[in-house]
């Protein structure tokens, strides 16, 4: 099985940990992974801005890296949920594609099969919801499952959960106030759960939340799903 | 019409978010809201497993969307029907394009029955048309008799949410409202405010002329004019005045009472949490002989007023809402800055794909970005309306018309320029990083407005990408 690398713009340039986590889980389950060089980013700013034609230029340079891919992964759910849900409307000859491409926990848990990484994380973890992975791609079970499974990591719930942490590609700059005000929101939700790490599984919600956080002073450490599952793999040896 | 308040977007978001007592307010409403709203409708799903409702949630909502679409589907049909019906039990019926046939032709009723007081339930289209202005301007005495609108039309407000018009105010500033027409201090207690507020409206009542209603659906096969309403004063606007008018959207007409059943089943529970509202009343036609009670004169208004612009185009499901404000209840951008600030007489999510498509898409630019995209609404809506779509499908509108501001044309033209090619996408992660670490902290916009009020992160020393060669060939 071959699995070809869609890392997703923000995880390449701030968190490049993220893409080296989902390389070593999925090697480390007898899957082959490549990184197609010429990826850049989906085009998901300028379709949501409504610039259709500048998100179709983005979209084709996708198509270009990925079309000969047997699966594309990509840890964050938004990107994938752009490729998934619009790029058949979009530009329909990367439909196909498209339905070969899994958020990265979609696929250890549907398409792998695997449940338990065999990690173990001594922590108190809050785990973030993204809303475009949860109710645009319908994956909410996949990533509590891998992360119920590692030892000694205790998993609690947000208070408010459903709500969005107010990241929303450019409406974090074009509504910067009502951003703000989401994502203060948040953290407060986060911070009265008493965990010491926040897990999401897209870079850019935990990197709102995170900026927010850091901004407040929290010392409360964000990480991104496949990174926890990465060190817990590490932790035992 | 229709048209914005001097105040613009921006600022009256920053009103709102400065309003703490207005954030609390919404953020408890809401999250009661949305508490009843998911317990009833789980409750639903147990009864349905026991066969003792029409179905599921998730069954409801299929066969409602399908009711909706089948009317609009075959609109000029149902509306020749309903009219029919309505006028073989003694109704009258009249078409309105916009916002001034309304107004001409209620004003028209009032001269006939040399009507001087009118009494009105809740109705959001005769708020869409600003009627209550119209009658005002004409020396008429309209009283809105729901307490929630009776309370913003004493300070001259318009609703901010579709069902809970006041939730704006808190107990006191209620208090502070009625005072006013109470000649006297009034105490901030909601019994007494209730019990004040009956009593001048019960005055009211039996002395109007005409009853003012609107109508959550009208059924084609009866004339059936159906009102939901936790008050009883729908009732006695539509039974206690001698003449009664009711204005009514077109696509509020479904076909049956039996649909009728299928969308009350999921109109309360969606807005309220509730399995049926306290009063479901049916009016239909004028009393027959041997019948004592209600209106001599039915007069329905349908009200068209840009709806049948949107039929046929990829806004059409828009017309199956039910305006149950449940998008609104569950919107976080809503619960921050309630509906006074979207400007228009729809607000939240629904408000802010309605707006636009009725009023305009220039004039309301702004609405269509109200929004993250989270598509809690959509999860929400008992029709199924895909409300992220079409605030998408709306900005792309606006790029079409031109609307965004210049410059952000020319950065979604360079973002693609620079990102649709590998070489470029590196030497901006290159230039970014270096730009970084000369700037010292310093962002320009728009980085500054995420600065404002997060941190950004630091550009990795080595990209992912950078990296990845060192990455594939460890083992």
């Amino acid at each position: 099985m071959r699995v070809s690398l869609f890392i997703a713009c923000l995880s390449d340039m701030f968190f490049p940990n993220v893409g080296e986590a989902v390389v070593r889980l999925l090697k480390r389950h007898g899957v082959e992974v490549d990184f197609p060089q010429d990826q850049t980013c989906c085009g998901q700013p300028a379709f949501n801005g409504g610039f259709h034609s500048e998100a179709r230029r983005m979209a084709q340079q996708w198509l270009h890296a990925f079309r000969h891919s047997e699966y594309v992964v990509a840890p964050s759910g938004s990107c994938v949920a752009m490729v998934r849900s619009h790029y058949p409307e979009l530009l329909p000859e990367a439909a196909e594609v498209a339905a070969r491409t899994y958020e990265f926990t979609e696929f250890l848990v549907d398409v792998l099969k695997v449940e338990d990484l065999g990690a173990q994380f001594h922590a108190r973890a809050a785990y973030h919801h993204s809303c475009h992975m949860r109710r645009d791609l319908g994956i909410y079970r996949q990533p509590l499952t891998l992360l119920q499974h590692v030892r000694g990591l205790e998993l609690v719930e947000v208070p408010r959960q459903e709500l969005c942490c107010g990241f929303g590609g450019t409406f974090a700059v074009k509504m910067p106030e009502i951003s703000a005000a989401m994502v203060t929101d948040k953290v407060e939700a986060v911070a009265a759960t008493g965990a010491d790490i926040l897990v999401g599984s897209d870079s850019s919600c935990i990197m709102n939340i995170g900026g927010r956080m850091a901004r407040e002073g929290r010392p409360i450490r964000v990480m991104h799903t496949a990174e926890l599952l990465w060190e817990g793999v590490k932790n035992r040896g | 019409m229709g048209s914005q308040s001097p105040v613009s977007f921006q600022e009256r978001v920053r009103r709102a978010l400065s309003d703490q007592r207005l954030r609390a307010a919404l953020a408890k409403a809401s999250e009661n809201f949305k508490v009843k709203r998911t317990t009833v409708f789980a409750e639903m799903d147990d009864l349905a497993a026991q066969g003792l409702t029409l179905g599921t949630r998730d069954q409801l909502k299929a066969e409602g969307r399908r009711i909706r679409q089948h009317v609009i589907d075959h609109l000029d049909a149902y509306v020749k029907q309903a009219a029919d019906s309505i006028r073989s039990r003694g109704g009258q019926v009249h078409y309105a394009a916009d916002a001034h046939d309304v107004g001409q032709i209620v004003k028209q009723i009032c001269a006939a029955k040399e009507a001087r007081t009118l009494v009105k339930s809740k109705s959001m289209a005769s708020e869409e048309v600003h009627l209550n202005a119209v009658l005002q301007a004409a020396g008429l005495n309209v009283v809105e008799t729901d307490l929630g609108e009776y309370i913003i039309q004493i300070d001259g407000e318009t609703p901010s949410h579709l069902i809970v018009p006041a939730i704006h105010k808190n107990k006191q500033q209620v208090a502070e409202t009625l005072s006013k027409v109470a000649g006297e201090a009034l105490p901030a207690d909601s019994q007494k405010l209730t019990a004040f507020a009956r009593g001048r409206l019960r005055e009211l009542f039996l002395q109007a002329d005409i009853g003012i209603s609107g109508a959550n659906f009208v059924i084609a096969e009866t004339g059936t004019v159906l009102l939901i309403s936790n008050e009883g004063n729908a009732r006695l606007v539509t039974s206690l005045p001698k003449t009664h008018i009711v204005i009514c959207g077109f696509e509020k007409i479904i076909p049956t009472i039996e649909d009728a059943a299928v969308l009350v089943s999921l109109l309360p529970r969606s807005a309220t949490g509730q399995k049926l509202s306290v009063y479901t009343s049916l009016v239909t036609g004028i009393p027959g002989p041997g019948e004592a009670d209600g209106p001599e004169e039915l007069h329905v208004i349908f009200l068209d007023n840009g709806r049948t612009n949107i039929v046929g185009t990829e806004f059409e499901e828009t017309l199956y809402c039910i305006r149950c404000a449940a998008c609104l209840n569950v919107c976080p951008v809503y619960r921050n800055i309630g509906g006074h600030a979207y400007g228009g007489v729809y607000s939240g999510p629904i408000g802010a794909v309605l707006t636009p498509l009725l009023n305009g898409l220039e004039e309301w630019k702004e609405l269509p970005y109200a929004s993250s995209l989270c598509m809690a609404c959509y999860e929400a809506c008992p029709m199924g309306i895909h409300l992220h779509e079409h605030l998408l499908n709306l900005r792309k509108r606006a790029v079409e018309q031109r609307l965004p501001p210049w410059y952000e044309k020319v950065a979604m033209k360079a973002l693609a320029w620079l990102w649709s090619s590998p070489r470029r996408y590196k030497a901006v992660t290159s230039l970014g990083r270096l730009a970084q670490r000369l700037s010292g902290g310093w962002y320009p916009p728009p980085l500054s407005h995420w600065t404002r009020s997060r941190e950004f992160p630091k550009i990795a020393e080595k990209s992912f990408r950078e990296r990845w060669s060192e990455i594939n060939g460890a083992e």
